[in-house]
Order: structure tokens, then sequence, then C-alpha cells
């Protein structure tokens, strides 16, 4: 059987498949359907400093492959996170990185100050890319000077494995990538959600109470996949892909475009099991393929 | 404990032109479902349907391991549902959600509109079951709508209005005479239905001063409380998920503006 460790700066996942940060909530939610235990990693529901409500409902409308959402990061803020949630989660046999958002830099800062102390989480994703939210979230990533302030405030506050969430809604992304790395950043993960709309014809009205919210699912996959692409040839820092992955042949994509790692996101509300649907494929592939480490296929296009 | 299942179709029973009762047979047994209890139900062959689609559970039958699910076609994907051929395979994602409380004592009274009745068959049942008397009001449009008089009416008194007044009584359900009634002791008032409705009827349940547990529906992606879309706003002004909170709400927590 091929060796699926991969390295992410210094947080080691025994196999490349993750779930993204808002599709799997703190994992606990999905332990009927399988064992969280058997993944790479866990990205977190986002935390930020204080309890949020996120915004009202309609929070969700279904698109063709896809769906989008304005959640606007509900949470119990980052305290009932260490408090409360991680002495349950970091049972699971498996990475749990926290996913960090703010407001302000000084948020991020506290947020991530608060992470830094927790020992046995090795590793955190900084969220400069939530389209949800009015103040900070994506603002910071699509600005390529705030993206840089962020990631480097963050950068001094955190001294384990951080990885910095990139916004796939900028013009250029590979260059937001660099500024990132150049920042301090161990890693990118990318792409959050695209901005985008739905609107209901029959009462002339748009679906989402924010009317603007994210796009995911497989709708987005070749926008995601090119721009994992482009960052990978960029930056000289591990990529962790993501968009609208459903199964292995779409993880082995992202790896071949040059993802180190991948993460599942909407496909685990329409199959909460398929991620360990996607080892096991990645296993067979691997076998087919006569491949004995997993990273042989990081942009290992032909 | 709610799992993900594979079951067959086994049949249909249409009962008018845009409702139907769906049959899923499985070869596993099923978990016990509780008054209330939804299914997230995955439409085959359909890419153009991405997400799950949540139904409540009409019916089950444990001996024969089959679950009757009641849906009105309002879109695409619930129109593909309803013309599977038999034995074709359906996954669902099941049992969801929380159930009715149930008082020691009747009489109780179920006031569903249209398709919101769907949840009070089981209901039904349970109340039988624990001696607890229902009364029925069922509201619709028109009598095309009212097709349950007869299934509901062995438990319990059966009342229906329709706005057109082609069957019943004319008029909305809380217009209905048996509510006019201020001596009728009722000791819980369940609701389902448009939003409008239940929320007329939890105001005249707080005039009242009857408990009432409202039923609710809405936009949901996973059904199992990891993506937080389908929130609805309580009391005290915090988001809760009407998946895992829910379905069923006293509407007492809710932040309707009753």
């Amino acid at each position: 059987m091929a060796d699926l460790n991969v390295t992410i700066g210094d947080l080691k996942l025994k196999n490349p498949v993750t779930t993204a940060s808002g599709t799997f909530a703190y994992g606990e939610e999905f332990k009927e359907f399988m064992d969280p235990g058997k993944l790479g990693g866990i990205f977190v529901k986002g935390l930020t400093l204080h309890n949020r409500e996120g915004n009202p409902y309609p929070r969700m409308a279904e698109t063709a492959s896809g769906m989008l959402n304005s959640v606007g990061l509900q949470n119990k803020g980052v305290d009932h996170f260490i408090e409360e949630i991680f002495p349950r989660i970091k049972q699971f046999n498996t990475q749990i990185i926290a996913n960090v958002n703010g407001s302000t830099i000084e948020d991020y800062i506290r947020v991530a100050e608060k992470l830094n102390g927790l020992g046995e989480m090795h590793a955190i994703e900084l969220n400069i890319s939530c389209p949800n939210v009015k103040e900070g979230g994506m603002a910071f990533g699509i600005n390529p000077r705030s993206a840089r302030e962020a990631t480097e405030a963050v950068r001094k506050v955190y001294n384990k494995t951080l990885i910095v969430k990139l916004s796939p809604n900028v013009t250029d992304i590979a260059g937001m990538a660099r500024i990132v790395e150049d920042a301090g950043a161990d890693a990118v993960s990318l792409v959050n959600t695209f901005l985008g709309m739905a609107i209901d014809a029959e009462i002339r009205h748009p679906i989402l109470s924010t009317v603007t919210g994210g796009l995911s699912g497989p709708c987005i996959k070749p926008l995601a996949l090119r721009m994992v692409y482009d960052v990978y040839k960029a930056v000289s820092i591990p990529v962790i892909g993501m968009g609208g992955i459903m199964n292995a042949i779409d993880a082995i994509e992202f790896m071949l475009a040059g993802a180190t790692a991948i993460q599942i996101g909407t496909a685990n509300f329409t199959d909460p099991s398929v991620s360990l649907k996607v080892i096991d494929g990645i296993t067979d592939y691997c076998k087919r393929h006569g491949v004995e480490n997993i990273v042989e296929l990081v942009g290992g296009l032909e | 404990m709610k799992r993900i299942q594979d079951f067959k179709v086994a049949g249909y029973t249409w009962l008018n032109r845009d409702s139907y009762l769906i049959e899923l047979e499985s070869e596993q047994d099923l978990p016990g479902i509780a008054p209330g209890n939804f299914a997230e139900i995955k439409v085959p062959g359909n890419p153009g349907v991405f997400l799950r689609r949540p139904f409540s559970i009409f019916d089950v039958d444990y001996d024969y391991r089959v679950l009757s699910i009641f849906i009105k076609i309002i879109g695409e994907g619930t129109r593909a549902l309803g013309s599977l051929n038999q034995g074709q395979p359906v996954s669902l994602i099941y049992p969801l959600g929380n159930t009715f409380s149930i008082p020691e004592k009747g009489p109780v009274l179920i006031i569903a509109g249209g398709s919101g009745m769907a949840p009070f068959l089981l209901l039904g049942k349970k109340l039988k079951e624990r001696s607890v008397n229902a009364t029925y009001l069922l509201g619709g449009r028109t009598s095309e709508d009212l097709h349950m008089i007869e299934t509901f009416s062995d438990y319990g008194q059966v009342f229906a209005s329709t706005e057109d007044g082609s069957a019943g009584t004319q008029g909305v359900v809380t217009d209905h005479e048996v509510l006019k009634d201020k001596t009728l002791p009722f000791r819980m008032i369940y609701t389902c239905g448009p939003d409008p409705m239940m929320k007329a009827v939890a105001r005249l349940a707080r005039q009242r001063n009857i408990p009432c547990e409202a039923s609710l529906e809405h936009m949901m992606a996973c059904g199992f409380g990891a993506c937080l879309c389908c929130v609805t706003e309580t009391a005290e002004g915090k988001n809760v998920c009407v998946c895992t909170e829910g379905p069923v709400f006293n509407v007492k927590n809710l932040a309707w503006q009753i």
C-alpha cells in the first residue's frame, strides 16, 4: 500500500484528505456516519473572538451543481471552543486545525494567541477570505496590503504551522499567495468560496438575506483547479487545494495541479461519509498507477 | 441513531395532481422513528438537483421495512422523486430532528395546512397509543388538498376548512368554529403548514394560554447540524438549526412577531 503521509510545515497528516472549515462542523456531527479518526485532518468551523449569531435566514441557495451560503461565521467564540469543544474532539485520532477569523487585525491576533497555547493543536488556518461578514473577512484577503498585515501580525504571535486561506475573488491569486508566503505563512489553502448571487424571479427578490454569498460545490472545481495550479507554480510553501471535490479522482486532480493535501467541503453535506471514500479511492488510484508515495503526485502533471 | 441507508422504490400513491406518497423499502431493519422526524433524500440520477431534500416521515412499517414519505411537487427535485422506477435505489439520511412533546392527558388539537399534515400521522398514532384524545383540523385551498380526512379519522375527530369552500368550512383554519369554542380544554396545539398560518395558530394559542408546538420547514443543505444554513431565530436572539434543535419548536421559544 502506498505511503499516504504528507507534511504541511510542521503539521503531519497521515493522509492528504482533510475536511474544509464550515462544512464539517467540529467533526462530532459526523460520528454516526464515519470515523473522523481516519481523516488526515479536520479544519473546524470558523472561530471568532466573541460569539457570533451569523446572518439571518435564508442563508443558503442551491445552484446548478453547487450552493451559495451566507452563514456569516456563526460560532460561540474561541474561548468556548477551547474550553468546551476542543477537549472532546482532540480525542479523535486526527489533526484538528482551527480556522481563525476577525473583523480587525487585533481580533485575529487575539484569537491566534489563545490557540497558540493549545498543546495538541499544531496548526491554524488564517481565514482572510470569508465573503459573508460585513467587516473583515474577505476584505483582508482581496487587498494585498491588508493580507500582508494580517499574516505578519498573526505570524508574530503564532509559532506553529500557519496556513493562510486565500480568496478566489481576486485578479491575481498567485501574487496574493506570494505576498502571504513572504509575510510568514507556512502554507496556503485555496480556494474559499466565490462571491455569487441567486434571485427568485417569481418574487423579484434575492434569495439570500445578505443578497450575495459564497458559491461552492462541483460548479467551482475547474476554477479552483486552475488557481491551485497557478499558486503551486508561484510559491515554495505547500498548497492545500479545495473547491468542489466530490470524489477521489477530483482529489487526485488537485494534487496533480500542485496540492500537497486537499480539503473536502460541500460534498460532506450530500454524503457525510464521502471523505473516507476519497481516502479509499486515492489508495486504489495509487495501486493502479504504481504510486508508492503519495507525494509523487504533488504537481505531478506530465 | 441517524444513518445513511439505501432504500428501493416500492410504489407510489398519487393523492392529487401534485401530491403523492412514495413508499421506500429497505433490506435492513429500520431504526425507531419518532413523530416529527424527517429524512434527507438524495434525488437519484438528477445532477441538476445537487442537495438532498428534507421531508417529514409520514408513516413507517417496521415489519415490512417500509417508509412512506408525503411529497408535494414544488420544484425539480420533488417532481423527479415522483417519477422513479419501482426498485430504483434511493439514499436516505434519517431519522433526523426532534419530536413533539406529548402531554399526560388530552385533549389536544392538531392544525395542519396543506402538506403540513405530513408529520401528523405518526403523531396521531403515538397519541392514540398513549390514549391522548386528539382533534384534527385540516386546511387547504380547495377540496383537492384534503385527501387525508379519512386517514386521520382513524385517530380522532377531523374538521376541515378550505379557502374556496369546496370542502369543510369556507375560510382559513384559524377562523374555524372548533377554535371559537372557548370552553374546549385543549392541553396542547400542534401545527404545521405555511408560516403565516402557523403564526396565526401560535397567536391564538397564546391568547387562550394553550402550549403550542410548530414543526418548521426551512431550506437545508445537510440536515444534521453541519452547515448551519436552516436556522431560525429564538426568543433569546440566537440562531439555532431547525434540523437539530427542531424541526419541532414550542412557539414561545421562537422570535416570532405574533
